[in-house]
């Protein structure tokens, strides 16, 4: 009966510990937090009191710069989209018991992935017109772009579709359904949803990568800060605009991603 | 149904090898309209494959397989040919299998289980195919759960929706592969009694199990299986009782006592 007696006070010191971790765990993050900002400030005033930084140019130019960033999110968010399908298509290729289809994926994969990404983008916009293929730079970024992601995306989506269960197919098989029918229906949804997570990796590292596409003076968020910049001869603070704008853009993203995820786990229980 | 007595599922002189390994040496069996057959035997022996190779999920090496009339002969060399596969497919059209693990798409509903393969296999328009589902779903007792998907159900009601999901199909033959291993002891019960349910209402059944109170229970012929070959078939009383072979006896007795 005793415990029954000291049980209040003991339930009290538990809520007191459970406290006490909370408030440990909050100050830890604010520390984390103040750390951030202490180093970025340390290196912003040393700038700033050594008077190499102009914060009235960032106030001048700085909406200027910042408006390259809706191409920047635009190709990346079409680039996604056709290396997707175009990933799609190279798994089932890969994947696929037809010689000249895997050869055709396999090939394509290795090709993609074996040369540089500059150079797949100065190949589409500068080599392709030589043959007669004339593009638009936005449109020879993007290409080269899906290309280059459809490939890297092309191996992930052949391990979202090994990854599904065998017994999802047999039991699909042992019901009639044709190879196709098995694939569209069955196996697909169930890789996609395993896949989703490392898609939204890719279209991070895409936001980044889209800055290449500059070099074919598509008026992005990096070609814009390197014209204002160099004109000005103001490029510290014309890249440092351009590298917080990838750096928020890629820490929104993520945060977003991580909800889907966790929707998406949600909803396997 | 068709008259009792005719030859639903008929296999003949099934081999099966991996690489070297024989696993089945010659099975020869046929199963008639409504009845249910019950493989046992050790683990090992070859009747998951022998089950297997029935619908060529396993593709036998030696023999073929005739199911309401269509026969298919085994493919050793895996050319596999389009008519081939085509044959394959009409023969797992007329025969439903369940897993140990049940196998529902976790992506659709106990519902959507039921009319995916009726309506994009059989072409059934989809209002039928409801109907048909809610139907089977009602033999199962679970007509009630349509709408769940399977991760809310329990390992006993996900393999009953399995159960619907085949009759759907009205297949002339259901295959069972262990279908209550994979069960908590205490959810075996509803699915043994759906399953024997079906076997007296006339269902052609062929089980591989290892619960011997359900094979005596309900079925009509036990076949033992040893060593990729049918050692001895009867009706359950003699096979379970009163069998002939030494190595049935020993089967048996090693696995009562337990």
């Amino acid at each position: 009966m005793t415990a029954v007696v000291g049980a209040p006070e003991r339930s009290s010191i538990l809520d007191h510990l459970e406290a006490a971790e909370l408030r440990a765990r909050r100050l830890f993050r604010l520390k984390v937090a103040a750390t951030w900002l202490a180093l970025i400030g340390v290196v912003l005033f040393g700038l700033w009191i050594t008077e190499n930084i102009d914060f009235a140019f960032i106030g001048e130019w700085g909406p200027f710069i910042i408006g390259g960033a809706g191409l920047t999110i635009l190709i990346s968010v079409v680039s996604i989209t056709f290396a997707t399908i175009l990933a799609l298509a190279g798994a089932i290729g890969r994947l696929s018991g037809n010689p000249y289809f895997n050869g055709l994926a396999s090939l394509y994969v290795s090709l993609a992935r074996g040369t540089p990404l500059v150079v797949q983008i100065l190949f589409v916009y500068l080599a392709l017109p030589q043959v007669g293929i004339i593009l638009n730079a936005v449109h020879a970024g993007i290409i080269a772009l899906s290309f280059n992601y459809g490939a890297y995306m092309t191996e992930i989506f052949r391990a979202g579709i090994q990854a599904v269960a065998r017994g999802q197919r047999e039991a699909a098989q042992a019901l009639g359904m044709r190879e196709q029918l098995v694939m569209r229906r069955i196996v697909l949804p169930q890789a996609i949803r395993i896949v989703i997570p490392a898609i939204g990796n890719e279209f991070i590292a895409m936001i980044k990568d889209s800055s290449l596409v500059s070099i074919l003076a598509v008026e992005e968020l990096l070609f814009r800060a390197r014209l204002v910049g160099q004109q000005h001869f103001r490029s510290l603070e014309a890249l440092i605009i351009a590298a917080v704008i990838y750096w928020i853009l890629t820490i929104v993203f993520s945060r977003f991603q991580e909800r889907l995820e966790r929707r998406m786990a949600r909803g396997d229980r | 149904m068709t008259d009792p007595g005719h030859v639903v599922v008929r296999t003949i002189a099934i081999e099966k090898y991996f690489g070297h390994h024989h696993v089945l040496k010659g099975i020869d069996l046929e199963v008639r309209q409504g009845e249910a057959v019950m493989m046992i035997g050790r683990s090992g022996s070859g009747k998951t494959t022998y089950l297997r190779c029935i619908n060529f999920l396993e593709e036998p090496t030696i023999g073929s397989v005739e199911i309401d009339g269509l026969r298919v002969d085994a493919d050793p060399f895996h050319a596999r040919s389009r008519a081939h596969v085509e044959q394959i497919r009409q023969i797992r059209i007329r025969s439903g299998m369940l897993f140990q693990e049940f196998n529902l798409f976790p992506h659709m509903t106990a519902l959507g289980n039921c009319i995916e393969a009726p309506m994009r296999v059989l072409g059934i328009p989809r209002n039928e195919a409801v109907s048909r589902a809610e139907h089977y779903l009602q033999v199962v007792g679970l007509v009630d759960k349509r709408d769940q998907y399977p991760a809310r159900l329990s390992g006993g009601q996900k393999q009953r929706t399995a159960i619907a999901r085949a009759l759907c199909m009205e297949p002339k033959v259901l295959l069972f592969d262990e279908p209550t291993s994979a069960l908590d002891p205490e959810l075996i019960g509803e699915v043994l009694t759906v399953m024997e349910n079906l076997a007296h209402s006339g269902t052609t059944m062929i089980v591989v199990t290892h619960e011997m109170h359900f094979a005596r229970e309900a079925a009509d012929r036990v076949v033992f299986l040893d060593d990729g070959m049918i050692l001895e078939e009867g009706p359950p009383q003699q096979v379970l009782n009163d069998p002939h072979d030494e190595r049935t006896r020993l089967f048996l007795k090693r696995f009562l006592s337990i």
